[in-house]
């Protein structure tokens, strides 16, 4: 039988728990003072605005049409390349005094003045009310989608495995902002999309563990909180490989031929994959650990006599 | 006995997987090119319409492959884009001003299919081009406009019942309205809680000023609002049929605003024009008793307001509204005697009567036809929504010469004026001025170039995944393989089954990252098979623990990530809400392949039998 990773021999995956600890500290502040210090390059489905989308019919000089974009109303656009070097993204800022056709029609009549055969391809506009409500809802989203997991994990399995699980979430959201922060990368409503769905995959990895952790308590009734953990990550190796794996394999087919409008969503993603799966073996498991956890915080309720350390039981 | 399925269970699980399958199918038929026929108000499909036209395509030597009636449209598909163009014309030209003809593609979904309810999947315009809107109704004006009703109400009501006021008027806080005593204070505020309890009066008198305060319940506020959304849905809802596109969507979203999407639509500019546009007329006595010249330099007498004449000039009307543009149901452009363009218009019985009453009462005196618009001014509010500008304009004064009934002409228009302003009644004036918030408009080219790459993503990810699962897990990977491509199928089966579920090109990389997600429960359960051989288990045992080892798991792990795609869905907007549809049906259909699938092929292949080992 082919096999990635051995369960024979356990690894003591948590002797590098307090190095990796810390660099993951270092990491989250890292991402504060960056999203401090540069903030976030929100998209225009945040910030409000106006995009243009053109194909030009031969590749096109970026400086040369910015020098063609010198009307009043074209003023503050932002000219980039987008996928190819024929295909050219414009973006205006909201203008007071200004509609967003007059804009639209400026930068156009700009591009025609270099090639006559270039093509409309997308218009967006919108809103700066809207986006900042979907900032708003955004940021609410990601925390009640924390704390329903805080819920759900608790329920089922205890509140130190919860906590756990929450702050290795909370990580991957703040690292993965922190790396669209410092690289200036464009955030909008499909990255937003891609860090929800990082923090559902990667709560899928933390629930593994933590399945195999609460079923080891119970079966390994001599082995210390260190060794059960380190068990547990061993036996759960293999599958983390291999989902992630082939989790990696589509997300980057996604990178690489989903084209431009998903790319934001993708690179989210293939953040959060790597991200997500080191802590769920490090930062959740090992501050469960730091919190407390030991077999009789496992047991059925119901076996539960003496329940001195809970709380929830006494009369 | 171990592993072994009763057989209905096997058949549940085949009965599924068909299902799942057979409504599937319908996208693999693609879409016939159709001329789309529409009543617009007064006029009606019918199985008669349906026979002339279908006489006449074949009159012009167009093959129609089928006419289908319904929902009071006619659709008619045609071979391909030319006929399609040249059916279009001959048809419009048969049928008339009174029907909008549009282009339009149509599933091609064989009948037989459709008859049980298979339809593909509706694609969403980042996959086909088109426009989307969205709108905000401004609520303020709404809420002002009522609060005007009101106090002509008021009026009318005091003076119905001789209670004697000394003015009605708006206040920030209300409406107030104010009186010589305060017995006369309290029985206004007896009579009028009788009449309208929407409102809450308090007696607001100090002093010698003797006054009652009039102000909106909340729940009244709420309603207005409501309603305010619900007539202006209606309303665009019927615009939008006028301009003839073919499956547009209008609908609400949250307290106060519309989505608006139009497929295939690539001139926003006269779309935004229509609906967007507030015109509604007004007509209004004149008061011929006033002193225009007094009028104009500010002495204006009470209950009388001024307003401009088109044609230069003032016009002193009296403030009370005789009948509005709500009653009306038809408007024509047309001309008279002169050539001079006017529009001909239709009142629904009730204006009729209102109409014919109030033209019979007042022969011989001038009535004017009070034109309003709302008109986007070019400039913002600091808090980002478009400033809008209020135009009323007296379009005509005509003496009424005799009773007029349920149809008459509006003149004093230009041509254009007069055929937008007829389209504009036609389709129901805006209760409230909407503004435009939010706007995406996307080529058809793009549309189709990201469906190309959705799919090359998906096929590039697939196969590199089948490829790996065969090599490492062999027979097991097998099945884990079909499972994932039945996986695949089925969700794109409920997505077809769901009504609202729309593709998107977030909803494709939702369907990739499922093919990558799904093989989770199968690498789950194998891992688990593996461990219990090398501990020693035997064959049957292994496969057993295996499976029942790994379930809960699989449904924690699958259910937190179901409640992260229900949040998506939640707080999500169009692509969003559609990635996390396609999110949600995928984790549910893989744990249903990944787990009862596989496991019936498991236990048919080897299940209850004497296995040695096993090729996992």
């Amino acid at each position: 039988m082919l096999q990635i990773f051995s369960v024979k021999n356990t690894v003591d995956f948590l002797r590098h728990a307090l190095p990796i600890s810390v660099m993951s500290l270092i990491l989250v502040i890292a991402s504060f003072v960056s999203l401090g210090v540069q903030g976030i390059n929100w998209g225009l489905d945040f910030t409000g605005g106006t995009v243009v989308e053109m194909e030009f019919s031969a590749p096109v000089d970026l400086n040369a049409l910015r020098a063609t974009m010198t009307t009043d109303e074209a003023e503050g656009a932002v000219v980039q390349n987008f996928g190819s070097s024929r295909d050219i993204l414009v973006r205006l800022p909201v203008r007071n005094e200004l509609k967003s056709d007059v804009q639209v029609a400026a930068v156009l009549t700009a591009a025609q003045s270099i090639d006559s055969g270039v093509i409309q391809k997308r218009v967006e506009f919108v809103g700066p009310q809207v986006g900042k409500e979907l900032a708003e809802q955004g940021g609410l989203a990601v925390i009640v989608a924390l704390i329903c997991i805080l819920i759900y994990v608790s329920f089922r399995f205890e509140w130190r495995l919860a906590a756990g699980s929450v702050a290795a979430l909370a990580h991957d959201v703040i690292v993965t902002l922190g790396v669209f922060s410092v690289l200036q990368l464009e955030f909008d409503l499909t990255v937003l999309a891609g860090l929800l769905t990082v923090v559902g995959y990667s709560l899928n990895d933390t629930i593994v563990v933590y399945d195999r952790i609460r079923e080891n308590f119970l079966k390994m009734r001599k082995a210390t909180p260190v060794e059960i953990v380190n068990t547990s990550i061993t036996q759960t190796m293999s599958r983390t490989v291999i989902t992630t794996g082939t989790t990696l394999i589509t997300v980057i087919a996604l990178f690489l031929k989903g084209g431009t409008m998903i790319h934001g969503f993708a690179t989210a993603l293939l953040l959060g994959i790597f991200v997500g799966t080191y802590s769920s073996i490090y930062v959740a498991s090992y501050l469960a650990i730091k919190l407390g956890i030991n077999r009789e915080h496992m047991l059925p309720v119901e076996i539960e006599k003496e329940g001195a350390d809970q709380p929830s039981m006494m009369p | 006995m171990l592993n072994k399925y009763p057989m209905w269970k096997n058949i549940m699980v085949m009965l599924v997987i068909a299902i799942g399958s057979f409504y599937a199918i319908p996208n693999l038929f693609g879409e016939d090119h159709a001329v789309q026929i529409v009543a617009t108000r007064g006029a009606e499909v019918t199985a008669s319409t349906q026979t002339s036209v279908v006489d006449l395509l074949k009159a012009q030597g167009i093959a129609v492959k089928r006419a289908e009636l319904e929902n009071g449209q006619l659709l008619v598909r045609v071979q391909n884009p030319e006929q399609q163009l040249v059916a279009k014309e001959a048809i419009a030209e048969l049928l008339g001003q009174k029907y909008t003809v549009a282009l339009n593609l149509a599933p091609a979904t064989p009948e037989w299919l459709e008859a049980v309810g298979g339809s593909p999947m509706k694609l969403g315009l980042d996959l086909r081009g088109g426009v989307h809107f969205l709108m905000e109704v401004d609520m303020g004006e709404a809420v002002r406009k009522m609060e005007e009703a009101k106090i002509a109400d008021f009026r009318s009501q005091l003076r119905e019942e001789k209670i004697r006021y000394a003015g009605i008027r708006k206040t920030p806080n209300g409406i107030a309205i104010k009186f010589r005593d305060a017995e006369t204070v309290d029985q206004a505020e007896t009579y009028l809680k009788t009449r309208s309890n929407d409102m809450t009066y308090t007696d607001a008198s100090s002093g010698d000023e003797f006054m009652l305060l009039a102000t909106m319940s909340d729940a009244y506020l709420k309603q207005i609002k409501e309603e305010a959304l619900q007539q202006n849905i209606t309303t665009i809802r019927n615009r939008v049929n006028e301009l003839g596109v073919a499956e547009p969507v209008v609908q609400r979203q949250g307290a106060e605003r519309i989505i608006v999407e139009l497929p295939g639509v690539q001139d926003t500019a006269r779309a935004k024009e229509i609906l967007g546009a507030t015109a509604s007329i007004e007509f209004r006595m004149v008061d011929d008793k006033a002193d225009v010249s007094a009028a104009a330099s500010g002495r204006v007498p009470p209950g009388d307001e001024v307003y401009q004449r088109r044609e230069g000039g003032i016009a002193v009307l009296k403030k009370e509204v005789m009948l509005t543009g709500d009653h009306i149901t038809g408007a024509q452009p047309t001309f008279d005697q002169y050539s001079r363009p006017q529009v001909a218009i239709n009142l629904d019985s009730k204006g009729g009567s209102i109409f014919s009453n109030v033209t019979k009462d007042n022969i011989g005196k001038p009535m004017a036809t009070l034109f309003i618009e709302y008109k986007d001014s070019g400039t913002r509010n600091p808090d980002g929504t478009v400033k809008m500008t209020r135009i009323e304009e007296v379009i005509s004064v005509a003496t009424i010469q005799a009773r007029l009934g349920r149809n008459f002409v509006i003149t004093g228009l230009e041509h254009t004026e007069a055929q937008s302003l007829a389209l504009l009644l036609r389709a129901g004036a805006l209760i409230a001025p909407v503004t435009i918030v939010e706007e995406r408009t996307i080529g058809p080219s793009l549309g189709a170039e990201n469906i190309q790459n959705g799919v090359q993503a998906m096929v590039w990810g697939m196969v590199v995944v089948l490829i790996f699962m065969m090599i490492y897990y062999r027979a097991f990977g097998f099945i884990a393989n079909l499972a994932l491509m039945a996986n695949l199928i089925m969700v794109v089966g409920v997505m077809s089954m769901i009504p609202g579920a729309v593709l998107t090109l977030p909803g494709i990389a939702g369907m990739v990252l499922t093919v990558g997600m799904a093989v989770d429960g199968n690498v789950l359960i194998f891992e688990r098979i593996r461990e219990e051989l090398l501990a020693g288990r035997s064959v049957q045992q292994a496969i057993h623990e295996g499976y029942g080892n790994a379930f809960s798991t699989i449904a924690d792990a699958n259910i937190t990530t179901f409640m992260t795609a229900l949040i998506l869905f939640a707080v999500g907007t169009g692509a969003v809400k559609g990635f996390a549809v396609t999110l949600m049906i995928g984790i549910a259909t893989s744990m249903f392949t990944a787990i009862v699938g596989t496991r019936s092929i498991v236990n048919a292949v080897w299940g209850g039998k004497r296995v040695k080992s096993l090729s996992i």
